[in-house]
């Protein structure tokens, strides 16, 4: 079984995703072959593929898709593998569309050697088969844990001709941060169970009370209920506190790539069986703006 | 301009799921269905973009599904689209992302649409496969999961969401299919008179098997509720109590909580 793996980079730097596909193809028992758009290649005791980022460009998925169907021309693999990240599930569909093969999107596990998916916000799981002799996968950022970059690639160009009508202007930074969530050891955070954005303050107080800082999900975020800089998740930032709250929080998988790795998990819902339950150490099983005041009282009592 | 927005019906993802009796989907019964939200991202953007024309735009909405996406659909229109067409499959659940692909390109093929806009994936099942493949299928120009859209002069002109908060901004020129992530604009509550205005608008029905063409290309296995690992804590009744308790838990299990 051979699988190819199509690495990815940001303005020259590999991104460490790519040493979860190292470590996909290496659970899947698959001989690998690398694939990459760059600079330089990853660290890896295997066969890359190297198209030169300056030709092909940061963005540009008509002239990547070219690349990998000539690497998938000379390597014949079983699976094509990508992150599924903004990168690899805007390329693989098109590859998987030249190759008129199907393509499993977002696989957390391997079980039996089926791929396993999450299906409505985690609340279920399925395995699926693909079914014929090659398929397109890409994979959970996050659920398989990266190998170390280390080895020597045997580096081979890779070249085609091709063209395409898209352009890469450039790229935007994310915002100024006004806080700092990667330093904090406590981070309370609003999700959209608080409801509207006046009980984002209860949060917000709440957070204060602890003596941490206010995080936040995605669905408050673009409301404008608070700044971006708040954000934990994978748009967001990566957090890893001692202690971290999450108020009103389903857990979907994006928002839990953020915040898994904190030292201690606690989850205010009103659903026991919401999916953060499957990450907190603690799960209170309660309306949160009715919890949080009675929190506060003891907490500033104690 | 000639617009088409895809969109799909999800169930309310705040909803108990339970595998159904050939365990292979989730069981449809006693759920509340809405439209997926990135799609809403998605019909606001393709009614702006009409707005922003002058009205010249006609923009059809479709969806795929038995007879509730009807709501779905009507909802698009009390928001502005033209015209809808819902392609009639009650079992649009077996179908595999290729093949829903197929159905909405087969649709599409020789209609000339300029833009299409569809979401950049769907609630329920996450593929966000769907809308490229359509673009693949069709030869449009693609770029995925905006959080920002602009057009001017047959260019658009899009910001795209990527990884810990940066974004990149591409530019592309028609026939362009978008695909539309969480943020990129708030879409409108269709007011009363909008309502009663789309009563009016054309809707179309077509069965799904004029369409499609395309067998399944990945087959469901087994459907399961995620093991429980059912290592929390479960903390519930009264709130003192639970105050009480979570606090003492705090204390002896960090460091940062006194
Ligand atoms: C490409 C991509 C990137 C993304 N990046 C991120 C990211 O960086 N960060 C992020 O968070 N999300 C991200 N998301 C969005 C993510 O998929 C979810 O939509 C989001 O995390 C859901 O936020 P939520 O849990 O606050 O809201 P919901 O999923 O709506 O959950 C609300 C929860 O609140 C509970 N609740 C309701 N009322 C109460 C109450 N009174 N008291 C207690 N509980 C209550 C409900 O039971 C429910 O569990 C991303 C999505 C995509 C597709």
């Amino acid at each position: 079984m051979k699988a190819l793996l199509i690495c990815e980079q940001r303005e020259g730097k590999i991104l460490d995703t790519s040493y979860e596909l190292v470590a996909f193809a290496d659970r899947l028992g698959a001989e690998k072959v690398l694939v990459l758009v760059g600079k330089e290649a990853p660290k890896v005791d295997a066969k890359v593929y190297l198209a030169d980022v300056d030709k092909f460009g940061e963005y540009n998925p008509d002239l990547h898709k070219q690349v990998v169907l000539e690497a998938i021309h000379k390597e014949n693999p079983d699976y094509v593998v990508f992150v599924h990240s903004s990168y690899g599930w805007d390329l693989a569909p098109r590859v998987a569309a030249a190759l008129k093969v199907g393509q499993v999107s977002e696989v957390v596990n391997i079980v039996d050697g089926k791929f396993e998916l999450t299906l409505c916000n985690a609340k279920l799981r399925r395995t699926v088969a693909p079914k014929g002799a090659r398929a397109v996968l890409t994979v959970q950022a996050g659920a398989f844990n990266a190998v170390e970059a280390s080895g020597s690639a045997q580096v081979e160009a890779i070249d085609v001709a091709g063209s395409s009508k898209l352009q890469f202007v450039g790229y935007e930074p994310a915002e100024k941060k006004d806080v700092d969530l990667g330093r904090a050891e406590i981070i309370v955070s609003a999700g959209r169970g608080v409801g509207k954005k006046e009980n984002v303050a209860i949060i917000a107080e709440l957070a204060k009370a602890f003596g941490g800082e206010l995080g936040a999900s995605r669905p408050v975020v673009d409301a404008g209920w608070v700044a971006h800089s708040h954000q934990v998740g994978t748009t967001g930032q990566t957090v890893s506190p001692k202690l971290y709250v999450a108020c009103g929080i389903s857990g979907a998988i994006q928002h839990l790539a953020g915040m898994k790795k904190s030292d201690f998990i606690v989850a205010i819902n009103k659903d026991k069986d919401a999916p953060i339950s499957e990450a907190a150490d603690v799960m209170v099983v309660a309306d949160v703006l009715q919890l949080a005041p009675v929190l506060m009282e003891k907490l500033r009592a104690a | 301009m000639k617009v088409l927005v895809c969109i799909k019906q999800v169930p309310d993802m705040e909803s108990r799921f339970k595998v159904n009796g050939s365990g292979d989907w989730y069981d449809e019964a006693d759920l509340a269905y809405r439209m997926n939200e990135y799609d809403e991202y998605a019909v606001e953007q393709a009614v702006q973009l009409k707005e922003q024309l002058g009205d010249a735009p006609d923009v059809t909405v479709l969806s795929i599904g038995p007879d509730r996406v009807g709501d779905a659909l009507k909802k698009a229109l009390a928001m502005g689209c033209d015209r809808a067409v819902h392609v009639q499959d009650p079992d649009s659940c077996r179908k595999d992302p290729w093949q829903i692909a197929d159905i909405i390109a087969s649709f599409a093929k020789g209609k000339d649409f300029d833009v299409i806009f569809t979401g950049m994936q769907s609630q329920d099942r996450g593929s966000a496969q769907v809308g490229v493949t359509v673009a693949e299928r069709l030869g449009h120009n693609c770029t995925t999961t905006l959080v920002g859209f602009g057009f001017a002069d047959g260019v658009i002109t899009a910001k795209r969401e990527l990884e810990g908060g940066l974004k990149s901004v591409v530019k592309l020129p028609l026939p362009a299919l978008v695909t539309c992530q969480l943020g990129l604009n708030v879409p409108r509550y269709p007011t009363l008179p909008n309502i009663m205005k789309a009563k009016k608008k054309e809707f179309v029905t077509v069965p799904a098997a004029e369409l499609l063409s395309e067998e399944s290309a990945v087959a469901t296995e087994k459907l399961y509720p995620p093991v429980k690992s059912g290592s929390a804590v479960v903390l519930e009744g009264d709130l003192a109590q639970i105050a009480d308790r979570l606090l003492g838990i705090l204390k002896e299990k960090t460091t940062v909580v006194k």
